[in-house]
């Protein structure tokens, strides 16, 4: 903590000198810079963590450290968007510190480089069961909302197709079925997230909800959302109806608004086109084309808008029916998923190179995470990259109970 | 006279009564007014009280008997199987019993055996005393003859020494620290060794007096004058790892060193390469053992042998294990790879890994179900009535 104090309090004086250096930067320049500053704090900075926290900016050089998620927009970006075990650790060390990885800062670099004004590119992330996709997603997630794009994020598909307790038939098509606890529960955290744009987007048609409600045209997107999270019932169609919306105007500019670039973030995307452990009222398994939600979302992955980009996270830990082994796209997505994800940049997570791991173990010595005395040896790191074989959620389980 | 003999003899023949042999008295009408009851008498009576004879006494000519027949029955094996019958060794008589009655029987000793009289029959004493009931040993009324006798022959052994001590003193030679006896590499003879040799039981206390006093023995100096005397009761302690077969140590193609081997447990076989100048990869079955063994305790057991040499990051590993379930295969996998890496490690380090239970194959396995309970041990549902 104290460190974390001193970085902001040295930042100003330090940053410019930080930006050049290098991990591979010789002894004299940190001394140079040493003179001015105290003498320790610097070179466990310079290895761990970077005081660079604008996910813009970062690059290769920074590749290994850790960067802080300004508490303000953990709040905004993701009130339930963090993995499950990030979000404890975040509580447990009183900050969100994020490794930066060549994934993410690939990804990054791509929707930097990326034309707009063409259909969106589907990129994968793909990789081992905990190498570290979702949070490569969250890192590119925050580069996205410091430049001010529009997130649609949906933390995990699978929660979707599994443990539903209520599920209606849908009121707008008869055949689907509506899931109105999960789609509440989507709406908040979309409103959470895009407060901004939620007055300056409006809608194009009138929506239609029961006899006696209806949204009208031109109405503001937060009139609309707000119908979803007050209604529950027809909560999922409202969810419909926000992505047609957002597929319809991200990157068209019309008259007083300026262009708005449209994420969707999917964690967990084999579950559109996997299969449910849903079941309908006459005990027959649930597809999930017919579920609404499923239904809408698989239509978001179509290229057939503009302004914008399709992130996606595979993941086997929550998929259903797939065997451990499978990691690639091809085996999780299923053939009739590959096909309609096709075409898409992949993009492999890998696990820990030596690197990261020197300084996600030095991380968590320095948060006093790894309390036994063995494991500050250099034997107790050998066992731990033994044990792990350096995958990060490994790591992370076994550091939690030494 | 006659009257009451003949009713105490019945009177004896009734205390004996049960069932048997029926005994039927006819007296004549004169000499009694008692009536006749039919005595039954056990055939426990008639039959030798077998367990007071003792073991059954061999006699020496008896010995001697069975000793030729076994060396007249030797060469004939040697003929039968065609081999000479004068360098026909003991080895040689076992395994060709053990070709010509192949028996499937788990107990080693209940299969045919062909040994010499000696190793078969039970070491007897021979009779202690002559032909008139004098014993021969002046120690026979102690009851432990030979006990007390090697008692005083090693007393006798200590004033022997005394003496040279005191010759040693008058002459002004003497010198406290002569060349002890190395009793390093030896143990004292178990109590029941010591019976063995004496041909007689000896209880523990006796056992305890006995090396008490030859401890006390070794602890004069000049004692090594009797060295050949104690060392008749020490035992010499072989060298255990010396037992252990290493692994051939190959190269391949490139010049990089790795050892191959193989590990047993319970049903699961591995087979093991170990890979000198490598990372610290470890593939099993293809997969990696990260994925392969999701569970951290078998990848502890896997670590268990690399961490206690201290050679973690230094080894690839590449193997194969099938059979059984996974903590048994982690089992096979840690023994192999225990014994690919005593190839790269120098004798006390072997020693060491024996003494940490790295080499020790698992003996353990499932036991069997016995008939009247439900597994090995669970026995059914106990109903009191």
């Amino acid at each position: 903590m104290n460190l974390h104090k001193l970085s902001l309090r040295l930042r100003p004086a330090v940053t410019q000198k930080f930006r050049c250096l290098s991990i591979q930067s010789s002894g004299q320049e940190l001394e140079a810079v040493a003179a001015e500053t105290p003498s320790v704090e610097p070179n466990l900075l310079s290895v761990f963590r970077t005081s660079e926290q604008d996910p813009t900016c970062h690059s290769e050089t920074h590749s290994g450290q850790y960067y802080t998620l300004p508490p303000t927009h953990i709040q905004k970006l993701f009130p339930h968007g963090l993995p499950p075990r990030f979000q404890m650790q975040v509580r447990t060390f009183n900050e969100g510190c994020v490794m930066v990885r060549p994934a993410a800062l690939e990804l990054i670099s791509y929707l930097k480089k990326a034309d707009y004004s063409k259909p969106p590119l589907r990129y994968i992330l793909y990789g081992e069961t905990g190498s570290g996709k979702s949070l490569s997603l969250c890192h590119t997630l925050h580069y996205c909302y410091t430049q001010g794009w529009l997130i649609l994020h949906v933390p995990d598909a699978h929660l979707w197709v599994k443990n539903c307790k209520e599920m209606l038939p849908s009121t707008y098509n008869p055949s689907r079925f509506d899931q109105p606890v999960q789609a509440t529960q989507w709406l908040k955290s979309f409103k959470i997230t895009n407060e901004h744009f939620l007055s300056k987007i409006k809608t194009t048609r009138r929506y239609v909800w029961t006899k006696r409600e209806s949204t009208e045209e031109g109405r503001p997107l937060g009139e609309l959302v707000d119908q979803g999270v007050n209604r529950m019932k027809s909560s999922s169609d409202v969810v419909g109806a926000v992505l047609r919306e957002l597929r319809l105007q991200a990157g068209a500019a019309t008259e007083g608004e300026e262009v708005f670039k449209l994420a969707v973030a999917v964690d967990g995307v084999n579950a559109l086109w996997g299969n449910t452990t849903l079941k309908k009222e006459d005990r027959t398994m649930c597809e999930p084309e017919e579920l609404t939600l499923i239904h809408n979302l698989r239509k978001m992955m179509k290229t057939d808008w503009r302004g914008g980009a399709i992130l996606t996270a595979l993941s086997q830990t929550g998929s259903l029916f797939k065997p451990r082994s499978a990691y690639l796209p091809s085996e999780l997505l299923g053939e009739d998923g590959f096909d309609q994800m096709e075409p898409f940049v992949p993009v492999c997570v890998s696990g820990y190179n030596e690197k990261e791991f020197e300084s996600c173990y030095l991380y968590y010595l320095d948060r006093n995470w790894l309390q036994h005395p063995h494991s500050r040896s250099e034997e107790g790191k050998k066992e731990l990259i033994f044990l792990s074989n350096r995958n990060p959620s490994i790591l992370e389980r076994l550091c939690a109970f030494l | 006279m006659a009257a009451s003999s003949s009713r105490c003899v019945r009177l004896i023949l009734w205390k004996y009564g049960s069932c048997g042999k029926n005994f039927c008295l006819s007296r004549s009408r004169t000499t009694s007014q008692l009536p006749v009851r039919q005595i039954c008498v056990s055939s426990s009576l008639w039959k030798k009280n077998l367990a007071a004879a003792g073991p059954q006494k061999f006699t020496q000519e008896f010995i001697d008997k069975q000793v030729e027949e076994f060396e007249i029955g030797k060469r004939h094996l040697a003929n039968m199987m065609g081999e000479d019958p004068e360098t026909f060794t003991q080895e040689d008589v076992d395994r060709s019993i053990a070709y010509l009655f192949p028996s499937g029987l788990f107990e080693k000793h209940a299969r045919p055996v062909m040994k010499h009289p000696e190793q078969i029959f039970p070491k007897q004493k021979a009779v202690q005393w002559d032909a008139e009931g004098r014993p021969f040993h002046f120690l026979f009324y102690t009851g432990k003859q030979s006990y007390y006798s090697l008692m005083h022959d090693v007393y006798d052994k200590m004033l022997v020494v005394e003496k040279h001590q005191d010759k040693m003193r008058n002459k002004g030679l003497f010198m406290a620290d002569t060349k002890q006896i190395s009793l390093s590499g030896s143990r004292w003879l178990l109590k029941e060794e010591m019976e063995e040799i004496l041909v007689e039981n000896i209880s523990d206390q006796d056992y305890l007096r006995f090396i008490q006093l030859a401890e006390r023995l070794l602890s004069m100096p000049y004692c090594s004058l009797e060295e050949e005397f104690i060392l008749k009761f020490r035992k010499p302690l072989e060298v255990q790892s010396r037992n252990q077969e290493i692994p051939v140590l190959q190269h391949d193609a490139r010049g990089v060193a790795f050892s191959v081997a193989d590990g047993r447990r319970k049903s699961a076989k591995a087979r093991i390469t170990l890979i000198d100048s490598g990372s610290g990869n470890i593939t099993i079955n293809g997969t990696n053992y990260l994925r392969y063994f999701p569970v951290l305790q078998d990848r502890e057991q896997l670590m268990f042998p690399l961490h206690f040499v201290g050679l973690l990051g230094r080894f690839d590993i590449e193997g194969s294990v099938e059979g059984s379930g996974r903590s048994s295969q982690a089992g096979a996998v840690r023994l192999a790879i225990s014994r690919a890496l005593l190839s790269f490690v120098s004798e006390g380090e072997v020693e060491k890994m024996r003494q940490a239970g790295l080499l020790t194959a698992d003996p353990r396995i499932k036991e069997r179900k016995k008939p009247g309970q439900e597994k090995a041990r669970k026995k059914f549902t106990w109903k009191k009535r």
